[in-house]
């Protein structure tokens, strides 16, 4: 543990570039990395701009992306691949920098009322979509009652629900005309909440906030968002789209902020198969891959340290416990065992593997305003947590000769599976319980959670969709449809709801701190890690920066020279 | 003749009927539905979602206004890539599929024909087994393996051709066309010496060769004809291989043709996109061993004259 190259907790708000760490286990010499180009150092001028004479002669960028796309519809569009096209296409009233902070958008400033409640949003004077037309209020008010409106059948439309009104029109039971969104004149929209929500300008950077052009819906209906249809207002326009195969877009001439554009290029390609980007990264084809092979961190961190990018990521890798049947309805002490029982530095170390940083809490560390309640088992020795998982084990009802036999339940995934099997290793070295590992296809097994009519044990992940530990709160919810354990507390439900209503930031920290400490003591989840994004960068790409959201616009991005051709070209007579 | 391919295009319509009820049924018993996801939809949104999609008639009445919606060729709206319909998708992919297997089919007949003639002449010689026992290996390797192996060789390691991805020219085709074609050089290869040595030791090529006609003369007009025959009856249970064969190959190049999108849809329960690609595969099969079977007679009079 010592000697390995891992990331420690500390290091979780920082930026890791593994680039920078090196793997030094073995004393062994590293082989020569894969040849990348090394970059020019950077130089900008005064208004941010990168200087010309650093900037490669093309600027056309291309991005494996996970994924095809469910639809460039952003009112009905769910899933990380389609978000990172929407951003680049579209432009909510704020929109984020690359290190992730909230900036504005197609609002250029905006006012909040004293309690919260109102916010007045002044559009940009210069905001025009990308067939010229201007980016008006009324675009914004006739897109916000779209996502809400029940035809629209919007996935994300309760991402609105702080908004006067939305959850009422979601469920059918007012018209979306009633929506607290209003045109004040042309350029200033005014939305009015039900609770104040400290997370609502994070919030509005959410695909399901976007705009969309009203005339080419009105006259292309669902066909609006193809290729010669879709007007969109962001820094990028549409310009090919070939289902499963690639999705192109080039720079918008008539972005407001289309100067600082460089990129004028993008063509994003859906690679499901991780194997199958990273061949095509190698072989030139990419420039920025959506995953890395998730069992060839050696490898990677020897050949291409350069290119590989390892950050934390807003989103907690747990098990959960099936609180509605046995073995665990009303057994605290046989899932505090379990949860005790296993060691996280162990998986994070040497399953996983890319730097997962282990944790004990359900929400992810590193957030700017909340600090989640670490249980006082996590600064215990792992031989401490071990004594105490077996003494809760006996009080639990069971023993060497009445083993608890258990089914842990997880989706068909690698890394998935060695960490069931690791798992199942530690409860059975620790307590001798007898694990039996039960793998299923994704959507086989997101039904069984959800119906809990077979599950005890299972795996789950969680990424926040806005900054704000309340997205991981509010899963346990005792009426929420992800919270697949069945968790049933009504102190937690009210606190919740108090949650929602409170004012106050430093109180409503407070009170969810408070929630997540009840959730962590009912032993509802045993948290493992947080996630990591991984991913290959060609190292001339500049420009971007991890952040926790995991957002990398284009428009930031620009490709320099290589160190030897610059250098070639300065000493050209 | 008529009649003969009349009677056999007849039988297609109950096959297909058969095929659309069980794969109809099949992909809806399966769990999970294709608005499952990791974030849980709530219960509003989720009924919204049904209620647009059509989802929430009973099963039967969905059946038979799917009977009746593919009698216009309509397969409907994509329930995953909501932006299109089935129709677009299969429009847009059949054609990338299409290519792949025609050449990967070709260059499986040309090569198999090829190295089975030579195997067959030189019978028992070193060149004989030495294709052989390469062919064994054809066929014993499956593509999903042959795959990355001439992608780590080609693409990254010498770097002549691409690695993957689609854009219809020639480069690209190149690996995924070879790699799809391997197995079946492999079967036309040993299916070819097979039928030649056959067709050499049979008593009509010794009576050529017994009126003096020259060796080339004899395999080309005599012996290839007949030998052809168990290679062609293979090449429409080939071209159905290939088809459903190029579903790994599609993946492993990220192509983006209906073998994809069949092993996808079904991943994402895209109910009417796994029925349109079932259908549009069904058909596709049935017609190809139609066309077997006519040119199985037009090269055998026997079978035209049974008839």
């Amino acid at each position: 543990m010592t000697n390995s190259c891992v990331l420690r907790r500390g290091l979780l708000s920082g930026l890791l570039m593994l680039a920078a760490v090196g793997c030094s286990e073995q004393n062994v010499p590293p082989p020569p990395s894969i040849d990348m180009a090394e970059p020019v150092p950077i130089e900008r001028t005064a208004d941010g701009r990168p200087v010309e004479s650093i900037l490669a002669e093309e600027q056309e960028l291309h991005r494996g992306n996970g994924e095809e796309p469910q639809t460039l519809d952003p009112h009905r569009a769910e899933g990380v691949p389609t978000g990172n096209i929407l951003r680049d296409l579209y432009e909510g009233l704020t929109t984020t920098a690359p290190d992730g902070r909230i900036v504005p958008g197609a609002a250029g400033r905006w006012d909040i009322s004293r309690d919260g409640m109102v916010y007045t949003f002044y559009l940009r004077g210069d905001g025009l979509w990308s067939n010229g037309d201007p980016v008006t209020a009324e675009d914004f008010v006739f897109s916000f009652r779209r996502s809400v409106d029940p035809e629209t059948a919007g996935v994300y439309g309760r991402m609105l629900a702080p908004i006067e009104n939305a959850s009422s029109i979601l469920a059918g039971e007012m018209t979306p005309e009633t929506l607290g969104v209003e045109a004040l004149n042309e350029r200033t929209v005014q939305i009015r909440l039900d609770d104040p929500t400290p997370y609502f300008l994070g919030l509005l950077t959410h695909v399901s906030t976007y705009p969309v052009h009203a005339p080419s819906l009105q006259r292309f209906g669902n066909d609006f968002v193809l290729p010669g249809n879709l007007v969109s207002n962001g820094a990028y326009r549409l310009s090919e789209w070939v289902p499963r195969s690639r999705i192109v877009l080039e720079a918008n001439p008539h972005y407001h902020g289309s100067d600082g554009v460089i990129i004028e290029r993008v063509v994003f390609y859906p690679i499901e198969d991780e194997n199958t980007e990273f061949q095509r990264f190698r072989a030139g084809d990419l420039h920025w891959t959506d995953q890395v092979p998730s069992t060839q961190f050696r490898w990677l961190s020897n050949n291409l340290p350069e290119a590989l990018s390892v950050s934390p990521w807003f989103g907690t890798y747990f098990f959960a416990f099936n609180l509605t049947r046995p073995p665990f309805e009303e057994n605290l002490a046989l899932r505090k065992a379990l949860n005790l029982a296993i060691d996280r530095e162990i998986l994070t170390d040497k399953v996983t593997q890319f730097g997962e940083i282990p944790t004990f809490t359900l929400v992810p560390d590193g957030l700017p305003d909340y600090a989640p309640p670490v249980p006082e088992n996590a600064a215990w020795s792992q031989a401490e947590r071990e004594q105490a998982a077996r003494d809760l084990y006996l009080e639990a009802g069971y023993d060497e000769s009445r083993p608890l036999e258990v089914e842990l339940r997880y989706n068909t995934s690698e890394n998935h599976r060695k960490i069931a099997v690791a798992v199942a290793a530690m409860w059975k070295q620790v307590l001798g319980v007898r694990t039996r590992l039960v793998n299923e296809e994704f959507r086989v097994f997101l039904q069984n959670r959800r119906l809990r009519r077979n599950t005890e044990a299972f795996r789950a992940g969680w990424i926040g969709d806005y900054q704000d530990a309340f997205t991981f709160l509010e899963l346990f919810h005792s009426e929420h449809s992800r919270n697949d354990a069945g968790y049933d507390n009504p102190r937690y439900d009210r606190l919740l709801e108090q949650i929602a209503t409170e004012r106050i930031a430093a109180r409503r920290r407070n009170l969810m701190a408070e929630a997540e400490r009840i959730l962590l003591a009912d032993q509802v989840v045993l948290p493992v890690y947080t996630y990591v994004t991984k991913r290959l960068v060609d190292p001339l790409l500049q420009g971007w920066e991890p952040n926790v959201m995991d957002f990398h616009p284009s428009q930031h991005m620009f490709f320099v020279k290589a160190r030897m051709l610059a250098e070639e070209t300065e000493n050209a007579p | 003749m008529l009649s003969y391919s009349l009677k056999r295009l007849g039988s297609a319509v109950p096959t297909l009927l058969i095929l659309i009820t069980v794969a109809f049924f099949l992909i809806r018993i399966a769990p999970g539905g294709p608005f499952d996801s990791e974030k849980a939809l709530p219960p509003e949104i989720q009924a919204n979602l049904e209620a647009k999609y059509q989802l929430d008639d009973p099963l039967v009445i969905q059946y038979f206004r799917y009977l009746g919606d593919i009698l216009t060729l309509d397969f409907g709206p994509s329930f995953h890539y909501r932006d299109w319909t089935v129709n677009q998708l299969i429009a847009q992919g059949a054609p990338v599929s299409f290519t792949l297997g025609a050449i990967a089919l070709v260059l499986a007949f040309v090569m198999g024909v090829t190295i089975g003639i030579l195997a067959a002449l030189r019978q028992n010689s070193l060149v004989d087994y030495l294709t052989m026992s390469v062919a064994m290996v054809g066929i014993s390797i499956p593509n999903f393996v042959a795959a990355p192996l001439l992608i780590l060789l080609f693409a990254i390691g010498l770097g002549w051709l691409p690695a993957g991805g689609w854009d219809g020219s020639i480069g690209r085709m190149v690996l995924p066309a070879v790699a799809l074609s391997l197995p079946m050089v492999a079967y036309v290869a040993r299916i070819m010496r097979g039928s030649m040595i056959e067709a050499l030791h049979s008593s009509f090529i010794r009576t050529a060769r017994a009126k003096g006609m020259p060796e080339r003369e004899v395999i080309l007009r005599h012996a290839l004809k007949p030998a052809l025959l168990p290679v062609i009856s293979y090449l429409g249970p080939a071209a159905a291989a290939i088809l459903t064969g190029s579903v790994v190959i599609e993946r492993i190049f990220t192509i983006p043709g209906i073998g994809s999108h069949f092993v996808q849809g079904a991943l994402n329960r895209d109910y009417t996109l796994v029925m349109g690609v079932v259908i549009f595969y069904g058909l596709l099969i049935i017609l190809l061993n139609y066309l077997v079977d006519l040119l199985y007679a037009w090269l055998d009079p026997r079978i035209r004259y049974d008839r």
